[in-house]
């Protein structure tokens, strides 16, 4: 019955033996993600800095909007960093501790580049997947939305949104997660028109399985190499994009503050003798960037498929 | 024998826009099949046999149903397969099952094997419970010589051989009535290919499967075949038997084939005639009129440039496409 | 002196999961004006061999041994030298034409660079000889079509162009590294019908590196046999056929359906090709031997030298059949 005597032989066995765990691409990936030193350190460094934007607020020693009377206004220069006065990283000058700002900053920085990668993973890979997949017009229409959206003066659009509707986190939000999603929207696309034409694709179609089960089961898994790699490039854009929308006053308002905001005014100090105003937050923001381009070089490298 | 698959006239063809081209212009027709016809009874097998550009996949495919036909019938057990909508077509869609070449690149690099296998179960009886589904899974992969504690596994991690009986498994799990194989053996390596064609051969005489079996090595073909159509330039240029199609060829396409396969028996190849086929394949975007395989064939005629040949019946079920068609003095000592 | 002589060719990759011989001791020869095929399936080492004895190895492998062409050892030669012995002494020919074509120049430039570069010719000289050699290879109408780009040509008229360029500088020594597994068969016949006739008008010796044993059979005079980066057996063509002395030729032979026999079930070789990263210490064909003997898995057996220019590599002793 069986082909061959050696596979007999061994199905003989095959009963005693326990079910083989796979090991699935993505955990090949991991293994050659922490092969890499420089994108495993970049790696720790980003867990660090989240865990300082989430909870660094607790070790902070005053509120972020308590203004030091003492420390504001021509005395600014005073506000030094240092550990006895509980000011770590000194004070902005208005007084008000820059530790707390900056904690806060670069949580809300992280979080304007996370929202923002979010919904263009989620809205960009599948509207891309539909788009390649289904083809023909409803791709040309799909596609054209895109380019239309694409060649709007994005920036305008949101100083303009921002204008309107108030200056508020939310509609910072809004107005990049408007935009962040139609590059990824193009990208998927383009991978999903390979995908397609692949045989696995076939053979669902031609098993019988739905569209919308194909896109989902089929297509979407197999983008997600990609999309990781170019989510984690994604982030620091929407960060420098949030940093230069607050630098112009535009972005996050007070007494919330982000680093954008932080290194704007730290920077429009800087001939006090106040210089710790704008390194600190200048710091976490490169470290940050940094860190985030690390990892998805790191990631490209460990999910290239030319080195399967 | 009653006739499973019956196809009549089917006709496919691609609309293609040339680079570059207005959206709004009206695209060239590429012929890739024309005219098929053919019958297939229940537990037969039948060998296509074609170079590329000869049409023999898409004709599979227009079968199978991932692309459109574009005139003409496919009978399959009476039903119209290309008559029917998306929904009516789903549900027959578990009695014709394919096999393809590629065996990696037919199985999702990201699923486990074992959910590979089931696909076409969870599809088609969504019902099925879950223990019921992994038995099911289980035996079939015995049943195609892998083990089935590597149900967890994922692709990527076996061999060439290996993942093409994970797509002969996934083919057969649904236990369809036609299976067709799309060039199943010939990305494998030679000594993994013999495995395969046992495998199939056997499961076929087992199962009680109609078989449509695509390649261009026409020994495999041979090999697996009870009947043999071939193909060139999307149509049909002879069918016969497996053994009369290999001993007595009578289309001149066919003959000079034959001649091209090479034979590993040094004393023999080295001796043989072989008429070497000149020039290239037309394009199907405008074949040539009347028979299409003119422009190549030693023995054209003037009148072969007229009205596309009509298929002749020679008896026995053996028909030619040619109306000059000559014997062929027999290739090797039989 | 043998034209190319390989002796105890050892090719080694560092990959990610340590390191793996693709090529472990290959010896071999070949003459002037000789074929010569090395068979094998995927994984067989095949190709590497020939990829390491031309100093084209991927940059994590490492060749070790010595390859001798005319006397020179090419793994040793400085660069300059090795480049003037591989444009002008051997050429090689690929599976897929448009690997070496580059696709944004002209068939004409592409090989009147060759020319202008080697033979010091000028460039109408150099055209008019490429053209020559297009005719050679039999592409109709060379003179108008030479100026036309890689990808205006199907793959049969591809690979003819990769041949006449491989021939220009008039090697010693063509590799030809499976020229036909893409190619349809009629269009397989008509390659094979060319090289055959390069080789009687330019006495070119050639090695024909394929897994196809029909192609051999009609075109080689002498076959090794390749499995696991090792030479299981070699020969004459008529003898590897007739009476294959190893146990993994043996299986490949009567594996390949026939086109002129009827065989009802095709005989198997058990198992799957070898894992170049987990091969047993001693015979690679170990594991899926019908034959296997307890010292197979652990020793090696020696390519030891029998019958007529014969050598093979078996524990198994050889009995000639009547």
């Amino acid at each position: 019955m069986f082909p061959d005597k050696a596979v007999a032989e061994g199905l003989g066995q095959a009963a005693q033996l326990a079910e083989v765990q796979g090991r699935s691409l993505w955990k090949d990936a991991r293994i050659r993600f922490f092969r890499n030193k420089a994108a495993v350190v970049a790696l720790y460094m980003l867990v660090a800095i989240c865990i300082f934007a989430f909870f660094g607020g607790w070790a902070a020693q005053h509120e972020r909007d308590a203004i030091d009377f003492a420390l504001s206004g021509p005395n600014a220069y005073k506000g030094v960093p240092s550990f006895a006065t509980g000011h770590y990283f000194g004070t902005d000058a208005d007084g008000r501790d820059l530790f707390a700002r900056t904690v806060q900053g670069t949580r809300i920085s992280l979080l304007v580049g996370i929202v923002g990668a979010l919904i263009a993973v989620i809205v960009g890979t599948l509207y891309g997947a539909i788009s390649g997949y289904f083809g023909g017009r409803t791709d040309g229409a799909m596609m054209r939305t895109v380019d239309i959206l694409m060649s709007v003066p994005y920036m305008f659009v949101l100083i303009l949104l921002l204008v309107i509707f108030g200056k508020s986190i939310l509609m910072l939000f809004v107005g990049i997660g408007l935009i962040s999603w139609l590059d990824m929207a193009r990208i998927a696309r383009g991978q999903t028109l390979t995908i397609k034409n692949k045989e696995f694709v076939e053979a669902a179609v031609a098993i019988g399985v739905r569209p919308m089960t194909i896109i989902l089961r089929h297509i979407v898994p197999n983008l997600a190499g990609i999309v990781v790699v170019y989510s984690t490039l994604l982030i620091p854009g929407m960060i420098i994009t949030e940093s230069f929308i607050s630098f112009l006053g535009l972005g996050v308002q007070e007494p919330n503050t982000s680093l954008g905001a932080l290194i704007s005014r730290g920077a429009s100090q800087m001939q006090y003798g106040v210089i710790w105003q704008l390194a600190f937050p200048l710091f976490f923001f490169i470290v940050t960037l940094f860190a985030f381009f690390f990892v998805g070089d790191g990631l490209r490298d460990a999910l290239d498929p030319k080195d399967r | 024998m009653s006739t499973i698959l019956s196809v009549q006239d089917l006709a496919v063809t691609f609309d293609v826009r040339p680079r570059g081209a207005w959206p709004w212009s009206s695209p060239l027709k590429l012929h890739a099949v024309g005219d098929v016809s053919f019958d297939l009874a229940a537990g037969e097998c039948l060998g296509v046999v074609g170079e590329s550009g000869s049409g023999k996949s898409t004709l599979a495919r227009a079968i199978v149903g991932t692309v459109p036909s574009s005139h003409g019938k496919i009978l399959f057990e009476g039903h119209d397969l290309a008559a029917m909508n998306v929904s009516q077509r789903r549900v027959h869609r578990k009695d014709v099952q394919m096999i393809f070449q590629d065996p990696l690149a037919a199985l999702n690099p990201r699923m486990p094997v074992g959910d590979i296998i089931a696909e076409p179960l969870i599809t088609h009886a969504p019902q099925t419970p879950r223990a019921e589904v992994k038995r099911r899974v289980a035996e079939l992969m015995e049943r195609v010589g892998l083990l089935p504690n590597l149900i967890n596994r994922y692709p990527h991690e076996f061999s060439g051989g290996q993942c093409q009986r994970i797509g002969i498994a996934r083919a057969l799990i649904l236990q369809p009535k036609l299976v067709i194989c799309d060039e199943p053996v010939s990305a494998l390596d030679v000594s993994v290919q013999a495995q395969v064609v046992n495998l199939l051969r056997e499961l076929q005489r087992d199962m009680g499967l109609s078989m449509i079996f695509i390649a261009h090595d026409l020994s495999v073909v041979k090999h697996v075949s009870d009947r043999i159509v071939v193909m060139y330039l999307g149509r049909l240029m002879e069918q016969a038997t497996a053994r009369r199609l290999t001993t007595d060829p009578r289309h001149p396409y066919t003959q000079a084939l034959i001649s091209s396969v090479p034979i590993p028996d040094p004393v023999l190849e080295k001796t043989r005639r072989r008429p070497v086929l000149e020039g290239e394949l037309p394009s199907p975007l405008a074949p040539p009129s009347g028979c299409v395989f003119r422009t190549r064939c030693p023995r054209v005629q003037p009148d072969c440039a007229g009205a596309r040949p009509a298929m002749v019946d020679l008896g026995d079920g053996h028909g030619v496409a040619c109306p000059h068609q000559v014997p062929m003095e027999a290739i090797a000592p039989a | 002196m043998r034209l190319l002589e390989i002796n105890d060719l050892t090719v080694t990759f560092q990959t990610g999961d340590g390191e793996v011989n693709a090529v472990n001791g290959v010896s071999l020869g070949i003459d002037a004006g000789e074929t010569l095929a090395i068979v094998g399936e995927s994984g067989s080492g095949k190709s590497q061999t020939a990829f390491a004895a031309m100093g084209l190895l991927a940059r994590n492998g490492a060749a070790r041994g010595e390859v001798l062409f005319d006397g020179q050892n090419l793994l040793t030669l400085p660069q300059k030298a090795l480049n003037k012995v591989r444009s002008t002494q051997i050429s090689m020919i690929f599976q897929d034409p448009m690997t070496s074509l580059n696709p944004y120049m002209r068939i004409s430039d592409q090989m009147a660079e060759v020319l202008m570069l080697h033979k010091g010719m000028s460039k109408r000289q150099a055209v008019t000889e490429a053209a020559q050699m297009l005719d050679a290879v039999r592409i109709p109408d060379a003179r108008a079509r030479i100026t036309m780009y890689p990808h205006e040509f199907s793959g049969g008229m591809r690979q003819r162009i990769m041949i006449a360029m491989a021939l220009l500088c008039k090697p010693r020594l063509l590799i030809a590294d499976e020229p036909t597994t893409a190619l349809d068969v009629t269009v397989q016949a008509q390659i094979m019908q060319l090289l055959g006739e390069i080789r009687r008008d330019f006495g070119t010796a050639v090695i024909l590196i394929t897994h196809d044993l029909g192609v051999v059979a009609g075109f080689c005079d002498r076959t090794l046999v390749m499995y696991g980066g090792q030479v299981m057996e070699e020969g004459t063509t008529e003898q590897v056929f007739a009476a294959p002395s190893h146990p993994y030729t043996q299986g490949l032979l009567s594996a390949v359906p026939r086109i002129d026999r009827d065989d009802d079930e095709l005989a198997t070789i058990a198992g799957e090709p070898p894992d170049m990263s987990h091969l047993p210490a001693g015979c690679p064909f170990s594991p899926r031997c019908d034959v296997v003997r307890p010292e197979c898995p652990g020793q090696r057996p020696p390519l030891l030298a029998f019958g007529a220019g014969r050598r093979r590599a078996c524990h198994q002793p050889w009995t000639e059949e009547a």
